[in-house]
């Protein structure tokens, strides 16, 4: 195959895996931060796709201009879920807090079959349609709008976390718990700040994804597995990991699709996450605990 | 068996025998439909029970349980749709499969430290996996279904019947599971189990080879759970990737065991039997509702599972069980 | 005859050399001690030798047999038995299971261990607190239930961890007494990392000071809570 076939594949996957990136990155921020496992964080997704697209197919909103909105509303979502539900949870055992988390993903993907049916959704946009050409490359509007928007966001969200006082504060508590207690920052609210920061990343890239795939209830599960598998390959804790393990994970998918048979993409991923789990848990940037 | 029946109380025997006769004669007075729904309930105790040694006891979260189950029902019917083997050699050899599956999954998981969540997430990686594999695995049927055929007579030996055979055999397969896990609490590999994991580290100071227990629980709770699966392909007939070895079908086989208790015996069956009365309550109301709600079961199982969680994290039966004086 | 023999172990952690060419000998049926300042490198020591982690030198050898590389509970099985610093019990269980699941390192019958466990509690004065959750006890209690655990699995060494540490002087010489009476009973060969001198004094025939991780004096107690280095890095001038 020309080596130009490769390298849009390529390109699109990285774009695409910008994306997944962003999801991973909110991931990050639940699990690194707050250290809890969102099981459903696919379904959390899922659930911005439907308020997306709905809200294009009602009012005919392109979905990058809901990002925002979107992100915010998924923040205080997430901020009322941790301090009202899921707090109790961080002094239990493990496995409580796990089957909290898929209780939850199992409300959520449910609830969308009942309100929504089976069907699958999408935006219909203009300039999903077009393409733009770099040299050899050829790539789509929407691809490039969805890649270059989950950077941006990205961008924000690490300014947040370097240059905010509350944004430090919880680094602060994710680099030593005990450290921050002492401080005197009050725990509850900067836990329920990162879990909504980290709903917040899954609503602006549910919005993203939207120019990209159509939805169903089901599409909740893959995406949760997809994003630990990032953040666990890029590695837990790592921002820069997040991001750089979703573009590695959407560049493996796009050309194991091309290389293997399409439908076999998702087991590169597996496979990878396997692989990084037996022999470098700590993922390529993460601190082994 | 009278070690087995050590500590329990008169109470709690005689219970369980009044529970065993009712099982019994069950099949005689109800309706061919809640005989059908009775087959799928004890096919979820059962594999809650099996589910239950690993985390109850071990303590290890296995949410691909999936794999096991498809295993089981996939070797099975292949053996007999393609070399005329038929289940009761073929149920025990899909056992042995799966058993390998779990020792792969935990030599792989124990050996390199891997606990928790990367442990839960390993399982359902692993489980994810062989769905898409067998959905190119065309000798099976690959993503569009394999089909066992259908006997015109009823044939108990290649499991051709209707349900009350897979209910018998299901009851059968409960209750000794049900002793089996019994006998397992009160030796020294159940001892050892909780030891495990209440503090891994403490256990190995006392002489307790961990990677080893928990070898054994992994592959004996995959062995067990491949045998309900097998009974389950057999009685529906009809076996495809997605709905074998599914996340949705992973998560449904430990509903029962998570509403009904961990780590207790009873709670994987009583577990089901709630979810069962549920959801068959529901479907009723549904219809006679006359409306068409998809997924409203799931959504109200969901429900319970947060109810559970939040406010009885021990499951029913710790709390029905002192309520009606059974334990002590 | 020497029954565990350390010789030239070292360990580092990350840029820490915690213990370095440490070598002592625990005479068979002898009760010896570990002092040391904190962090001088007692409990790995333990560690070491109890098989949580390898030694990255050295050579630590159990009636005659090497230990290397052997895992924590193979250690066990061959017969050392330990306590941790901070207890671990089983928290769900009761007492008496606790320590069955000590005894049935010995034994394979869940019955000969209950009732090899219902002596080693007696032996601890807790077999009245047999039925009892783990988790209702008290600090004191739960030490003891710490050394019964390990007391069960039948070793012919013990570490103890600092098992008196947070005890009451009338508790302390509980503990002495039961150790002594182990000890002159059964041979048992018993090595403490203790800090309560008080203990030590009365127990041990034969002392090893660690400081920053190497061995700075060996001796009887006398000669050891005399000598100068001691004093200086470790007792202070108002040794016992």
């Amino acid at each position: 195959m020309a080596a130009s076939v490769y390298l849009n594949v390529a390109a699109s996957g990285i774009l695409t895996g910008l994306v997944y990136g962003l999801m991973a990155l909110g991931l990050n921020v639940i699990f690194g931060v707050v250290r809890i496992v969102n099981f459903a964080h696919g379904e959390m997704m899922m659930v911005a796709l439907y308020a997306v697209i709905l809200a294009w197919s009602a009012w005919g909103i392109d979905p990058l201009w809901l990002l925002i909105p979107l992100a915010a509303c998924f923040f205080l979502i997430g901020y009322g879920l941790q301090r009202g539900l899921i707090n109790p949870f961080m002094t239990r055992p493990e496995h409580s807090q796990f089957i909290l988390l898929v209780a939850i993903g199992m409300i959520l993907s449910n609830g969308a079959l009942l309100l929504f049916g089976p069907e699958a959704r999408g935006v219909q946009l203009a300039y999903q349609l077009d393409s733009i050409e770099f040299g050899p490359l050829l790539i789509d509007k929407a691809r490039l709008y969805a890649g270059l928007a989950a950077l941006a966001a990205s961008a924000a969200l690490f300014a947040f976390f370097r240059l905010s006082r509350t944004g430090l504060a919880i680094r602060a508590y994710a680099d030593s718990q005990r450290g921050a207690l002492v401080v005197g920052l009050d725990l509850r609210h900067l836990f329920a700040i990162a879990f909504g920061l980290g709903t917040a990343c899954v609503g602006a890239a549910g919005a993203m994804l939207s120019l990209l795939i159509d939805v169903t209830p089901s599409v909740g599960p893959a995406y949760t597995l997809l994003a630990f598998i990032i953040v666990i390959i890029g590695g837990l804790g790592s921002f820069g990991g997040a991001l750089l393990g979703g573009v590695l994970i959407g560049l493996a998918e796009a050309l194991a699709g091309l290389i293997l048979l399409p439908s076999m993409k998702s087991m590169v991923s597996f496979g990878l996450l396997i692989l990084v789990l037996l022999l470098r848990p700590q993922g390529l940037f993460g601190r082994r605990t | 068996m009278n070690r087995l029946l050590d500590t329990v109380p008169r109470r709690a025997i005689w219970a369980l025998v009044a529970l065993l006769a009712l099982l019994l004669v069950a099949p005689a007075a109800v309706s061919p439909y809640l005989l059908s729904a009775l087959v799928l309930m004890l096919y979820f105790a059962c594999v809650g029970q099996s589910w239950n040694l690993m985390m109850g006891f071990a303590g290890l979260l296995s949410l691909g349980h999936a794999l096991y189950a498809g295993l089981g029902g996939y070797v099975a019917a292949a053996l007999w749709v393609h070399f005329g083997i038929g289940p009761w050699l073929g149920a025990p050899v899909a056992a042995l499969i799966a058993a390998a599956a779990g020792g792969v999954i935990g030599a792989l998981a124990f050996r390199f430290r891997v606990g928790g969540v990367y442990f839960a997430l390993l399982t359902i990686a692993f489980a994810e996996f062989t769905r898409i594999g067998f959905e190119h695995f065309d000798w099976v049927g690959g993503a569009g279904g394999f089909f066992l055929p259908v006997a015109a007579q009823a044939d108990p030996i290649d499991l051709r019947g209707g349900p009350i055979l897979f209910y018998y055999l299901l009851l059968a397969l409960t209750a000794c599971l049900f002793l089996l896990c019994r006998g397992l609490s009160t030796s020294r590999i159940g001892y050892y189990w909780i030891a495990i994991r209440e503090d891994e580290e403490a256990a190995r100071a006392l002489g307790i080879d961990v990677t080893h227990y928990k070898l054994l629980a992994i592959t004996l709770s995959a062995a067990l759970t491949a045998l309900g699966g097998t009974i389950i392909a057999f009685y529906g007939n009809v076996l495809s990737p997605g709905d074998a070895f599914g996340a949705q079908r992973s998560i449904e086989m430990i509903l029962a065991p998570l509403v009904g208790g961990i780590g207790t015996l009873f709670g994987p069956l009583l577990g089901a039997a709630a979810l069962s009365l549920l959801g068959e309550g529901l479907r009723w109301a549904i219809d006679a509702a006359g409306i068409q709600l998809p997924g409203l079961t799931q959504l109200v199982y969901g429900v319970v599972l947060l109810l559970v969680v939040r406010f009885l994290p021990h499951g029913i039966w710790p709390a029905l069980a002192r309520r009606l004086r059974l334990e002590r | 005859m020497a029954l565990l023999t350390i010789d030239g172990i070292g360990k580092r952690f990350r840029g820490v050399q915690a213990v370095r060419d440490v070598s002592f000998a625990v005479e068979a049926g002898t009760i010896a001690a570990l002092i040391g300042p904190n962090g001088a490198g007692k409990t790995t020591c333990f560690n070491l030798i109890a098989g949580s982690f390898p030694p990255d030198a050295g050579h630590v050898s159990f009636d005659g047999k090497a230990l290397d590389g052997l895992r924590a509970d193979q250690v066990c099985r061959a017969g050392i038995g330990r306590t941790f610093q901070i207890v671990r019990p089983f928290n769900a269980l009761s007492v008496l299971d606790n320590v069955v699941i000590g005894a049935l390192c010995g034994t394979r019958d869940v019955r000969q261990a209950r009732i090899r466990a219902m002596e080693v509690l007696e032996l601890l004065h807790l077999d009245g607190k047999a039925g009892q959750r783990a988790q209702t006890l008290t600090l004191p209690e739960r030490k003891r239930l710490e050394v019964a655990r390990a007391l069960a699995t039948g070793p012919r060494l013990l570490l103890l961890d600092e098992v008196m540490a947070g005890l009451r002087p009338t508790e302390i010489d509980e503990m002495v007494a039961i150790f002594t009476r182990l000890n002159r009973d059964t041979g048992l060969t018993i090595l403490l990392v203790e800090h309560v001198m008080r203990a030590v004094m009365a127990l041990a025939r034969h002392i090893v000071v660690l400081h920053h991780g190497e061995v700075i004096c060996r001796g009887t107690p006398d000669a050891v809570v005399r000598d100068p280095a001691v004093i200086e890095s470790y007792l202070g001038s108002e040794a016992p």
